[in-house]
């Protein structure tokens, strides 16, 4: 019985700031996945790198959601990997945009480092992963947070 | 009549963003009176909603797309809810904080709305 009692409960990642991170991700999912799927599917032939690169984005921020939601230990560290690449992924393409803007026709989610959506892409990863580690330092059951 | 109705619900998303901030930075979460306002913002975007549709149904035509108009004006509509109920599940000041992020968000939603049907 005691064993049973000290198995650490799931992990809640949503809780408090983890909620903001939730809206603000699910936010970024239907923003990227809704303009990738119209550009794709109605003009992919003007810009079809700048078009994927916003589709992936979307898949990724999905998944981050997702695993936000889910909770627990391994979801945590799904979450932490995903946003350390899409903080890459944004460096990468904010860099790529500026320096070869003729690879770039259309704008991309990440184009400019996310100016076009408040830089909100390039300061989610880092709060996120801020709060991720946070987690799991605070895996011990703290007392509740405001 | 959606001219106007596009900044006022701008604003009034805007000023509830305010309100929500304000109540998170007192430490509070969102309470009966926040969600009468978000009730209020809702409905100016499902007014926004039908009036849209109508605009459309008379053989008007957005600037840059029928897609992409009926597309922003769902996601307008369903910014504050989406929000409202987070903040129910979340009874702390980040609950309020959602919902003045997403106050912001709509905001943003009405400038895009405003440029694509052509203000």
């Amino acid at each position: 019985m005691a064993a049973t009692q000290e198995k650490p409960a799931k992990t809640r990642l949503i809780a408090g700031p983890g909620m903001l991170l939730v809206w603000l991700y699910g936010v970024m999912v239907v923003g990227a996945v809704s303009r990738s799927v119209v550009q794709i599917s109605t003009q992919f032939d003007e810009a079809p790198l700048a078009y994927s690169l916003s589709a992936v984005a979307g898949v990724v921020y999905g998944f981050i959601t997702y695993s936000l939601v889910r909770g627990g230990e391994t979801a945590r560290r799904a979450a932490f990997v995903c946003c350390a690449a899409e903080l890459v992924g944004v460096l990468t393409v904010g860099t790529w945009t500026l320096v070869d803007p003729s690879a770039f026709p259309d704008a991309t989610v990440w184009s400019d480092y996310g100016m076009g959506y408040i830089f909100i892409p390039v300061l989610l990863p880092l709060s996120a992963m801020y709060w991720l580690r946070k987690a799991r330092a605070e895996q011990a059951p703290a007392a509740a947070r405001g | 009549m959606l001219d106007a109705l596009t900044p006022v619900t701008g604003v009034a998303a805007l000023l509830l963003a305010a309100w929500c901030g304000w109540a998170a930075h007192r430490d509070q979460p969102t309470k009966d009176w926040h969600f009468i306002g978000m009730a209020v913002v809702t409905l100016l975007a499902l007014i926004q909603l039908i009036v849209g549709i109508v605009q459309l149904a008379r053989g008007e035509k957005p600037e840059q797309g029928t897609t992409i108009f009926v597309a922003y004006l769902l996601g307008a509509f369903a910014c504050i809810p989406a929000a409202g109920f987070m903040s129910l599940t979340e009874r702390s000041r980040w609950g309020s904080v959602t919902v003045a992020a997403g106050g912001v968000v709509l905001a943003v939603l009405e400038v895009r709305l405003y440029d694509i049907w052509g203000g």
